[in-house]
């Protein structure tokens, strides 16, 4: 038996399917993982993921802790509430983890890891912090549901506290809020608007059902898989891990080079990397006949060399078969994926593949 | 729970097979097996007029989580693929027993359909195979 969230029950109860996902059992379904994907695509669905781990950050020096541990500079948080997106990398320049960082005030920070990186990371934050006199307290008492889909907002405010709801509803995209009993951010893991809340892990069960009958569809981990997949966003361990930067993982766009004297970790094995030009590059692949990608599978460039899947799915809004794979720098718009032994054409295309609702890649 | 109907024989590796009147087999994959698989995508049902032997790979299934192959129960020449299944791979999920059948095959030699599992088999086979 693996961990379980609080959610676990309500789960089965629901009728989900359960998987392991980084040591947790999770839902994976709660009967077809292509009508939950569509109802977010469409409307609104939630997501158990109770599993990521909210790790608050305290001290006088934490913002300079945030500026060495990080690939991106939490310097570019300048308003309260305010999120960035960023990798923890090794000395190497591998990839910890990749996680959302949100800016309190000037002495707290909050982050969210990912749940099946969790002990590494919050052993790897400890051991940064004690130079800095920063404390690493992980909220393992936190249940967190997102909330995704382009009604998703309206209806998740209206299961709220009144006076939370209004403010839940002027937060930007890319903020959160620490609305006493909720925490609340407008953030996520789908390519649509949405909010992901953290609340004590006693009172999620009623949040949950309060969602449903809000008309809130529970969705699971398949249908969150291929939402982020048309979204372009990576899934860790996928698609990047200790063995791969995030200049060779499409998260060039994630590393603040300026200032040129921030000395974060990771920074001169990156600059080496840059500097040598032959990196490997991660690429979004279409499939035009009927084959799906997965992760694993060889990819041929013609002239250019090979690289691999490290994710794929059938993705329910194109219909078509999209994929994220690591290639060789040079590799241009065409490519050839080996499926179940055949060699099957495919298009490389730049992610996202859908946004807000909408295909985002010319067909 | 799955369902697994009394009057159909079934593989280990989650195909059904029923003996029609004019002798033929009509095959696919259990409840079970579309349960696990998840909202299928694809179907590749071979082509009518292909001979296929019994436990030999002919079909694949393909669903939003994995790729599957269909094991043939019997040897034979196929008469019929479920072209259905090209435009609605679903039909697999909503109706695995009915609309979502596969391929048809008659068979060179009908005790390979006898010496399938019978249902009760087959269930104490899902019994043991999640626990």
């Amino acid at each position: 038996m693996g961990l379980r969230t609080p959610l676990f029950d309500t789960h089965v109860a629901a009728g989900a399917r359960t998987v392991d996902f980084g040591g947790w059992d999770m839902p994976v379904n709660y009967g077809s993982q292509i009508e939950e994907h569509h109802a977010v695509r469409r409307d609104a669905g939630m997501f158990d993921v109770s599993h990521m781990c909210v790790v608050d950050l305290r001290g006088d020096r934490v913002r300079d802790y945030l500026r060495h541990l990080l690939a991106n500079d939490v310097s570019k948080l300048t308003q309260p509430g305010k999120a960035l997106y960023s990798c923890m990398l090794r000395d190497h320049g591998g990839v910890i983890d990749d996680l959302i960082v949100y800016y309190m005030n000037d002495h707290w920070y909050r982050m969210v890891v990912n749940a099946g990186t969790r002990d590494k990371d919050v052993e790897w934050l400890r051991q940064v912090a004690a130079d800095y006199g920063v404390t690493v307290e992980p909220r393992t008492e936190l249940a967190m549901i997102a909330v995704q889909g382009p009604n998703a907002r309206a209806k998740a405010a209206s299961v709220m506290p009144p006076e939370i709801a209004q403010r839940a509803l002027e937060i930007g995209p890319f903020f959160g809020i620490d609305a006493g009993s909720l925490f609340v951010a407008r953030t996520g893991y789908t390519g649509e608007d949405g909010f992901e809340i953290m609340l004590p892990a006693e009172h999620a069960v009623a949040l949950w059902q309060g969602l449903r009958v809000a008309g809130v569809a529970p969705c699971g981990l398949g249908a969150r898989d291929t939402l982020r997949l048309e979204a372009g966003m990576n899934l860790y361990g996928n698609d990047m891990d200790e063995t791969t930067s995030p200049l060779e993982s499409g998260l060039n766009w994630t590393i603040a080079w300026e200032p040129q004297d921030r000395d974060f970790i990771g920074r001169g094995a990156l600059a080496a990397q840059k500097a040598s030009g032959d990196t490997r590059k991660l690429v979004g692949l279409l499939v035009e006949d009927r084959a799906v990608l997965r992760s694993h599978q060889k990819v041929i460039v013609a002239a250019v060399g090979e690289g691999e899947v490290t994710s794929g799915t059938f993705s329910p809004t194109l219909q078509r078969s999209i994929g994220f794979a690591r290639v060789p720098a040079k590799t241009g718009d065409r490519c050839e994926v080996e499926i179940r032994g055949k060699l099957v054409a495919a298009r490389v295309v730049r992610p996202p593949f859908v946004r807000h609702g909408k295909v985002a890649i010319a067909l | 729970m799955s369902n697994v109907p009394a009057d159909l024989r079934f593989l280990k590796s989650h195909e059904w097979a029923r003996l029609e009147a004019d002798g033929t087999i009509t095959i696919g994959i259990s409840d079970h097996a579309q349960q696990a698989l998840g909202d299928l995508v694809f179907v590749e049902a071979p082509e009518p007029g292909r001979h296929v032997n019994a436990g030999e790979a002919c079909a694949v299934v393909e669903s939003v989580k994995a790729a599957s192959d269909v094991y043939s129960p019997v040897s034979g020449e196929v008469v019929a693929g479920n072209a259905d299944l090209g435009g609605q791979p679903e039909l697999i999920n909503t109706d695995p027993y009915g609309a979502g059948w596969i391929m048809r095959v008659r068979p060179d030699d009908k005790a390979q359909f006898a010496s399938m599992l019978d249902a009760r088999a087959y269930a104490a086979a899902l019994a043991a195979e999640t626990h």
